[in-house]
């Protein structure tokens, strides 16, 4: 009888062996393993064996059983895997096809470098302040040391409103505005960014509304030294660590002493080019040591304290920053050009 | 300002400072050189000829032959100019040279005749046209005697000069002068200032007797002084001085005027001169032109004057528009011989506004209006007196008349050493700052622990200390100044709750796919009409604006958003979606601002996304907007409270359009545009909104603490019910959040069904309804009893029913 089984199992190996897919396995199994099958009736058989036999004749056939089972296990995890794969491949895509857009809009160019410099002035302490885009002449005027006849002051210039309200023509009145709120108590440290209208005809150069930041640091002890040091350390940042500027005298009426600041031409490198109109330097923005009649005027001890003014143009910074020559492209907002600014 | 090198070195010695230098070093020093021209650049081989033999071409009428010698060869030339038969010392341009416009000069033939070179004219030299006086124009130079045969012609006229042209700030009217910049140059260098020769003779005649002066208000016009000089020859004035008036830009008439020119270039004071004999009568009166008065100026215009302009007369008629321009009447010409020569201050305020509204900006008026050397006005006078007598033959009347009091610029200012290093920062002595104001040509007087430093008069621009510390940065250099960080405490900047609002509102509609756009906000009064959120009557008006399209201040962004839609379109830009954000501005009765609110508006058109390999377009769509607009809420904050009803708004679609509310508050719309609107504005299909952005930055809550996730499982029931078209979905939503009591978590819409299988005027809606018990599981019963009460709700209040 263990001769039979042995030979059972052998055939049964060789059968699971040749057998071509999941079904003919299948058949196998039924056919050797299965109620009807030769082991079954060998185990049936049993009962005309001795005592002696019995257990040997079952732990033989149990393990012929096993034996075969193991195979048909091994042959249907081949057949299962040749499936799978079979499925996958069909299931195979073209992976260079574009994926499902999700598309992300844009900032204004003039927003976003806004922001930008807004955070290198939050860095350095300041914090952000707005004021109105229609003002009173006293504030965009008067309290910047512009009296009522100083050129500057043209009523064709400017767009006004009424007698003495007018659409502000610079940032410089939230200096005011700032000052007069403190109540002659510092530090002030500001940042204002917004919108300004002057009497220009739109062309290349020129639009009748653009943007300024307007800046101030007021307290004790402020030195023309510093203002140098924060735009070195802000001209580094926005424009890059290898970049330096100069101060030139200059004038404007809020400041005394007035500086126009030149960043080194990014695109020469200093060495003079168009860009620079062979000079080297390009003029980013003005500053100066605020007058002590503005300290004074707006409520500040210009005997106690001291302190420095700049304002810059945004589109001039966006212009410089992204080469970018005409300035009505900030106002036409063409998608094409919009859409450049994603990731800025 | 045109500065010639040339004409500077009449006052300062720059001997071994290029103009490069010189302009690097003004540009540094606060007078920032904006261009150099070199007018000459690659002009060789012009020279110096002499026309030894002429005759007329034998075959062109107009056409001389003219032998030249040039020193050390003859040429013969031919030339078209009506001078060359009579003329003798010329300006040759040799075979090879490139004249200025890329002109180069060869030997050829013209008609027949060899001709070596060209004999030229003073614009073929790059002297632009309208700085060629009338009588030069078109004809060959004509150089006098003392020009040396073969010599450079451009030297010798000096046109190889270099031009510094300065872009001066407003304040430093001082150096709209030669003179003023040479003293800067001076202070720079630290190199002495010469000071131009003003000593001529006199004649035994008083010009007292000749001429009264008479001011009716001193005001206008603090000092008055005529001088009086006799038996002049008008004649063209020395080439150089021309050549020097050309490098200024100013154009050459004859001796007379171009020597008054010559000396307001030189110092800075305008100076006129008059016919004496033909000025009317033997006095000057000056005073207020009456309303409607007319005069005829220099340049033959009919001018109407008004009581804001100040007038030189004779007593009875205006002679000149005070500081801007002369009258025609007694303007100098060929057959004057007796020269009334002005010299005076006028108010600045006045020439300004005359100037201007005159449309005769000139190099006078313009210093006028900057202010004068209150002590240069009478050594200017002097010095075009002796140049008068000394080119153009003139008789120096003794004396001047005048009227009014130089006015005396004395400024005194104190400052200390203390105050100029704390204010810069840097660490100066006292030796090296008094050598500073020294060379500035400032007075120094020591009173111990300060100065009192004296300033000259020609230095309108220095009143306070400050200005002094400018003056010694400025000098000292201020690359010199060391680079420093505030010393102040510390404190953190920071963007307040509104500013991150707004960015975060921005981040929101850039990551959904918008573009930001930045529009003006001036617009014309037709389109500030619409979109406008609230009902006034008014506009914010400009007083003077620039075009019909700049009149008032807008009440909405979307007007010009679409303008900038409608440029898209016609650039073929289609699929859009735009959003600003700014202020629009409301009349404010009995406030002097008006109300300036932050708005937020988008718009969209063509497809909102694209067609691809896996997907067809998607048009945007009404539901494109409000979904922006619910995401943006959210993203502010608003989660409840945010309710949208129809609208009725004029350039929106009637069938389109949703006001948003805010706890019961219109604070916006959306929709889409009024087709017959947008027809007429020639925009597409386009869905808008535009929201008051003020009413939507609330408070960011510091206290918000996270729900604790939910330990029982939330049970979902689907179900769809059918209810008549017209029925708002707001409506049916509503009814289940009130009957479902307070375990609804979340009431989805998930379709929306009209059509087959239907009722005609029917729709069907399904919804998923969410409900969660926080505290236990809920039972099948439970949600069994809700889920009825929900459906006999919506059957009782809508008529609705369930469908199969
Ligand atoms: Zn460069």
């Amino acid at each position: 009888m263990i001769d039979r089984l042995e030979e059972l199992k052998l055939e049964a190996q060789s059968a699971v062996t040749s057998s071509q897919d999941k079904k003919e396995l299948e058949q196998v199994r039924i056919n050797y393993l299965g109620k009807k099958g030769p082991i079954t009736e060998v185990l049936r058989g049993m009962g005309k064996l001795s005592a002696e036999e019995r257990p040997v004749v079952g732990q033989k056939a149990n393990e012929v059983r096993e034996a075969i089972q193991a195979s048909i296990d091994s042959k249907q995890a081949f057949f299962e895997e040749a499936e799978l794969q079979e499925k996958l491949s069909a299931e195979k895509i073209d992976v260079t096809l574009p994926g499902k857009k999700v598309e992300a809009g844009s900032p204004h160019p003039l927003t976003a470098v806004v922001e930008q410099i807004e955070d290198i002035f939050v860095g350095l302490g300041f914090e952000v302040t707005e004021g109105p885009e229609v003002e009173l002449d006293y504030y965009n005027f008067e309290m910047m040391n512009l009296p009522a006849d100083h050129p500057a002051r043209d009523m064709q210039d400017s767009f006004y409103v009424s007698e003495d309200t007018l659409l502000r023509t610079q940032t410089s009145p939230v200096q005011a505005r700032t000052l007069q709120a403190a109540k002659g108590e510092g530090p002030v440290r500001i940042i204002c960014p917004g919108k300004v209208y002057r009497r220009d005809e739109d062309d290349a150069t020129h639009s009748h509304q653009f943007m300024q930041i307007e800046g101030l640091y007021v307290d004790k002890h402020v030195r023309m030294s510093d203002l140098k040091g924060v735009f070195d350390t802000f001209v580094k940042e926005y424009f890059g660590s290898d970049r330096a500027i100069r101060l030139r005298p200059s004038y404007f009426p809020f400041t005394e002493p007035s500086a126009e600041i030149d960043v080194n031409c990014g695109v020469c490198g200093g060495d003079g080019c168009r860009v620079c109109k062979q000079s080297g330097w390009i003029e980013v923005l003005g500053s100066g040591m605020v007058h002590p009649r503005v300290l004074e005027m707006n409520g500040f001890d210009p005997d106690v304290y001291s302190g420095f003014a700049f304002g810059m143009g945004v589109e001039r910074f966006a212009m410089l920053k992204y080469g970018i020559d005409d300035i009505r492209h900030f106002y036409t907002n063409d998608t094409r050009f919009l859409s450049q600014f994603k990731h800025v | 300002m045109l500065v010639s090198y040339q004409w500077l070195q009449d006052y300062v010695d720059l001997s071994g400072v290029s103009p490069e230098e010189v302009a690097e070093l003004l540009t540094r020093g606060g007078l920032e050189v904006d261009h150099i021209h070199r007018y000459h650049d690659g002009m060789d081989g012009v020279v110096v000829g002499k026309i030894t033999d002429s005759g007329p071409h034998p075959d062109a009428d107009k056409l001389t032959i003219c032998q030249v010698d040039l020193g050390n060869q003859s040429s013969q030339i031919i030339c078209g100019a009506t001078n060359a038969p009579k003329a003798s010392k010329v300006v040759v341009a040799k075979p090879g040279t490139v004249l200025p416009g890329n002109r180069v000069i060869e030997a050829t033939e013209i008609r027949g005749q060899k001709s070596e070179g060209m004999i030229c004219a003073l614009d073929e030299l790059g002297v632009s046209e309208n700085l060629v006086s009338k009588e030069q124009q078109d004809l060959i130079i004509e150089l006098p005697d003392d020009a040396e045969v073969g010599s450079d012609a451009l030297e010798y006229l000096g046109l190889n000069d270099v031009v510094l042209e300065i872009d001066l700030t407003p304040n430093r009217s001082d150096a709209l002068s030669m003179l003023g910049v040479a003293y800067d140059i001076s202070a720079l260098l630290d190199r002495p200032i010469k000071v131009p020769e003003i000593e001529h003779g006199a004649v035994r005649k008083n010009a007292i007797d000749q001429v009264s002066v008479t001011v009716e208000a001193g005001v206008d016009v603090p000092y008055y002084g005529a001088k009086i000089i006799n038996k002049v020859t008008i004649a063209p004035s020395p080439l150089w001085m021309q050549m020097r008036l050309v490098a200024a830009g100013m154009r050459p008439v004859n001796n007379v005027v171009d020597i008054t020119n010559y000396v307001m270039l030189e110092t800075g004071q305008p100076l006129h001169a008059f016919d004496y004999d033909r000025f009317g009568s033997k006095e000057i009166v000056t005073r207020r032109a009456y309303a409607g008065e007319t005069m005829t100026t220099l340049d033959e215009q009919v001018r109407t004057l008004n009581e804001e302009d100040i007038v030189i007369t004779n007593g009875h008629t205006p002679t000149a528009l005070a500081g801007v321009m002369g009258g025609a009447s007694c303007e100098v010409i060929e057959t004057t011989e007796n020269i009334l020569l002005e010299a005076a201050q006028f108010d600045s305020v006045r020439v300004r506004n005359t100037a201007k509204r005159t449309n005769l900006r000139s190099e006078s008026s313009t210093r006028f209006e900057k202010g004068l050397d209150a002590q240069g006005t009478v050594q200017a006078a002097e010095r075009a007196a002796y140049l008068l007598e000394k080119y153009a033959g003139g008789a120096v009347l003794n004396g001047i008349v005048e009227s009014g009091e130089m006015p005396v610029f004395e400024q005194e200012v104190e400052l200390s050493l203390g105050a100029v290093n704390t204010r810069l920062g840097t660490e100066l002595d006292q030796k090296e700052t008094e050598e500073i104001l020294y060379r500035l040509g400032f007075g120094v007087e020591d009173l111990g622990d300060r100065w009192r430093i004296s300033i000259p008069s020609r230095r309108l621009d220095i009143n306070i200390q400050e200005d002094l510390i400018e003056e010694i940065a400025r000098i000292y250099g201020y690359d010199r100044i060391p680079t420093t960080y505030p010393v102040s405490e510390r404190s953190a900047g920071r963007l307040s709750n509104t500013q991150k609002l707004k960015r975060k509102a921005r981040r929101f509609l850039e990551g959904a796919g918008l573009e930001e756009a930045i529009t003006y906000s001036l617009t014309s009064e037709e389109k500030s009409k619409r979109f406008r959120l609230d009902e006034f009557s008014d506009d914010v008006r400009v007083l003077m604006p620039m075009s019909e399209e700049r009149k008032v201040l807008r009440q909405s962004l979307l007007l010009q958003l679409l303008d900038s839609i409608s440029y898209n379109k016609n650039r073929q830009n289609n699929d859009l979606a735009l959003f600003e954000m700014g202020a629009v501005f409301l009349p404010n009765p009995g406030e002097k601002l008006p109300s300036e609110l932050w708005h937020i508006a988008g718009a969209f058109s063509g497809n909102w996304t694209a067609a691809a390999w896996n997907k067809t377009a998607e048009p945007v769509d009404f539901y494109t907007a409000k979904g922006i607009v619910e995401g943006l809420l959210e993203q502010l904050g608003l989660n409840e409270g945010v309710t949208y009803r129809v609208a009725k708004r004029e350039q929106l679609h009637p069938g389109q359009s949703a006001d948003v509310l805010v706890n019961g508050q219109v604070v916006g719309f959306i929709g889409q545009l009024h087709p017959t609107f947008a027809t007429r504005e020639g925009l597409p299909v386009t869905y808008v909104f535009e929201l008051r952005g003020e009413a939507l930055l609330t408070e960011q809550d510091k206290t918000m603490r996270y729900d604790p996730l939910p330990r029982f499982p939330a049970i979902k029931r689907d179900f769809a019910v059918v209810v008549d078209a017209q029925i708002a979905a707001s409506e049916v939503q509503h009814v289940i959040y009130e009957a479902a009591g307070a375990w609804v978590k979340d009431v989805t819409l998930f379709d929306v069904y009209e059509g087959e299988h239907l009722e005609p005027g029917k729709k069907s809606l399904a919804y998923s309804v969410t409900f969660l018990n926080k505290e236990r599981t809920l039972v099948d019963e439970e949600i069994a009893n809700v889920h009825e009460t929900i459906v006999e709700r919506l059957q009782s209040k809508l008529g609705a029913s369930l469908r199969g």
